[in-house]
């Protein structure tokens, strides 16, 4: 019998009465509840894993426009943009975020991760992270993978990973979590660090609430999968280098349940509050939201 | 948690819909020559922002989820020769906030499918001609549109059983006594084809559709 992924407490207690590696549970998991074959859950990881690699790439080839035109070639900016901030690679993970990303607004293939509003993470995170080492073997990343899909299971369990249910801590913040762990893990860290991790993660996430202008998943959305890249990259360095959370990360996710069950709910998707009820929002919707509708009378359709 | 492989921007708005489309089109059993379009609620307004038009579009084509030609589906339509009408619908406070109604046509023929995306890609089909119903098109499941005649329940249930086919939910709807019926029946295993057509065979049943489960 695999755990069921109720608490990090539990995932680290099979790990060590059992002796296994940190994303075995997750496999047999998967085996147990879906009734995949070992296989099959390898090959859907390597697939997931292609199609995240060729998100990055498309963004940054083909043109990104939106439908709306929010939208428009951010991630090619980042890239060409002489100016480096913060070093080479810095400026990689946000354009290798974006362009996932926005692939995702402009109805390109993407995989969920955990869901497509938080798409662009996973694949900004993991292609930068084999990029700068890239003595890191594939099946170490496909096994990290495992490891961000056990921390998504738990939070899910404990708290939400959908903003509409969550805000957008939920959402943004469950990928960064996912990516932060799975960096630890292909850097060789232990458990505990990967637990750090999300903790540190989600204490950083904490609170952000869910205000897509005109309910697109495109602004704030676009650029906040890009910041949470980096958050990821942040926790996975502090945790790596043995410095703590101090509240455990079970904790950390019930205060991020916490915070999501008393948002209220114009800071959950509904497109009512924050940055979609900004001035500018509300004309940026009279252009993109189909104005020819009908009213129907209460009841009738 | 990683995964699944969909064209985006949302598994609601888009991934969601293509699936509503192509059941539609199975219960439709071939490729409409026009199809008339209704977004309702929160659809209504977003459903071209979140390219909801297209996925459906694609769906009636029968496209799947991952397919990269979503977002061209409006050109992918001519080749298809299949013509198509969008409306939006507010405040139609009875129905799910996302809700799409699908009328497709090829020369007499026509077929009225409601559906509703649940998120994550899931989806529920309410309603077929009138008729209310409720699957996911998660599983195996057979439409039977039959004359009302008694005893036909047990009679479907019986070959169901004899081809060691488990139900796992069945809703049947009549439109008046004695006249129409529709069943619709999801199973955990599949069919054999000649049960299929010994159902179909029968003078009593007018229509059986069967969909094989549609991947999100
Ligand atoms: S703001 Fe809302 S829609 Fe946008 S990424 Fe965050 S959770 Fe998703």
């Amino acid at each position: 019998m695999s755990i069921l992924f109720n608490s990090f407490s539990e995932w680290k207690n099979h790990i060590e009465t059992h002796n296994v590696p940190v994303w075995q549970p997750v496999l047999e998991y998967e085996i147990e509840q879906k009734g995949r074959t070992e296989n099959e859950i390898w090959l859907k990881l390597d697939q997931a894993y292609a199609v995240m690699k060729d998100a990055v790439k498309t963004g940054l080839e083909k043109d990104m426009t939106s439908i709306s035109g929010m939208i428009n070639n951010g991630a090619k900016k980042v890239r060409d943009c002489k100016v480096s901030v913060l070093g080479e690679n810095f400026q990689k993970l946000l354009y290798y975020t974006l362009a996932a990303k926005e692939l995702n607004s402009c109805m390109g293939r993407i995989v969920a991760a955990p869901t497509a509003g938080a798409s662009g993470i996973m694949p900004g995170v993991l292609t930068t992270l084999s990029e700068i080492h890239p003595d890191i073997p594939k099946q170490k990343i496909l096994e990290g993978m495992l490891v961000s899909a056990g921390i998504a299971l738990i939070i899910e369990k404990r708290a939400s990973i959908s903003g509409a249910v969550g805000g957008c801590q939920a959402e943004t913040g469950t990928a960064a979590a996912m990516g932060a762990g799975a960096i630890v893990y292909c850097l060789g860290g232990d458990l505990g660090q990967i637990f750090e991790s999300v903790a540190i993660t989600i204490m950083n996430m904490l609170g952000l609430i869910c205000d897509p202008v005109a309910g697109l998943v495109e602004v704030p959305c676009v650029k906040r999968n890009a910041s949470a890249s980096v958050i990821a990259f942040a926790s996975a360095q502090i945790a790596l280098a043995g410095d703590s959370a101090v509240i455990p990360v079970d904790e950390v996710i019930d205060a991020m349940g916490e915070v999501g069950a008393s948002m209220e709910t114009q800071y959950k998707e509904t497109a009512l509050g924050g940055i979609a009820n900004t001035p500018t929002a509300r004309e940026i919707e009279k252009n993109v939201l189909v104005q020819v509708v009908e009213e129907v009378e209460e009841g009738e359709v | 948690m990683i995964g699944p492989v969909m064209i985006g921007p949302s598994s609601s708005h888009t991934g969601g819909v293509v699936r509503i489309g192509k059941v539609a089109r199975m219960i439709f059993g071939e490729q409409p020559e026009s199809a008339s379009i209704t977004f309702y609620n929160s659809f209504a307004r977003t459903y071209e922002g979140h390219g909801s038009d297209r996925a459906i579009i694609a769906g009636l084509l029968g496209m799947n989820t991952d397919d990269e030609r979503i977002k061209q589906a409006f050109d992918e339509t001519q080749k298809a020769g299949m013509l198509y009408s969008m409306k939006a619908v507010m405040n139609a406070s009875a129905l799910h906030p996302n809700a799409i109604r699908v009328l497709m046509q090829k020369g007499e023929k026509k077929t009225e499918v409601l559906g509703i995306s649940r998120g994550g890609g899931l989806i529920s089909i309410l309603e077929i001609d009138g008729f209310a119903c409720n699957f996911s098109a998660q599983s195996k499941t057979m439409i039977i549109t039959a004359h009302d005649v008694k005893g036909s329940i047990a009679f479907i249930t019986n070959i169901l059983a004899s081809d060691d086919c488990n139900i796992a939910t069945m809703t049947v709807n009549r439109s008046g006594k004695n006249d129409i019926a529709k069943l619709v029946i999801e199973m955990d295993s599949g069919l054999k084809p000649i049960s299929l057509e010994y159902l179909k065979s029968l003078n009593w049943v007018i229509d059986v559709v069967y969909l094989e489960n549609v991947e999100i």
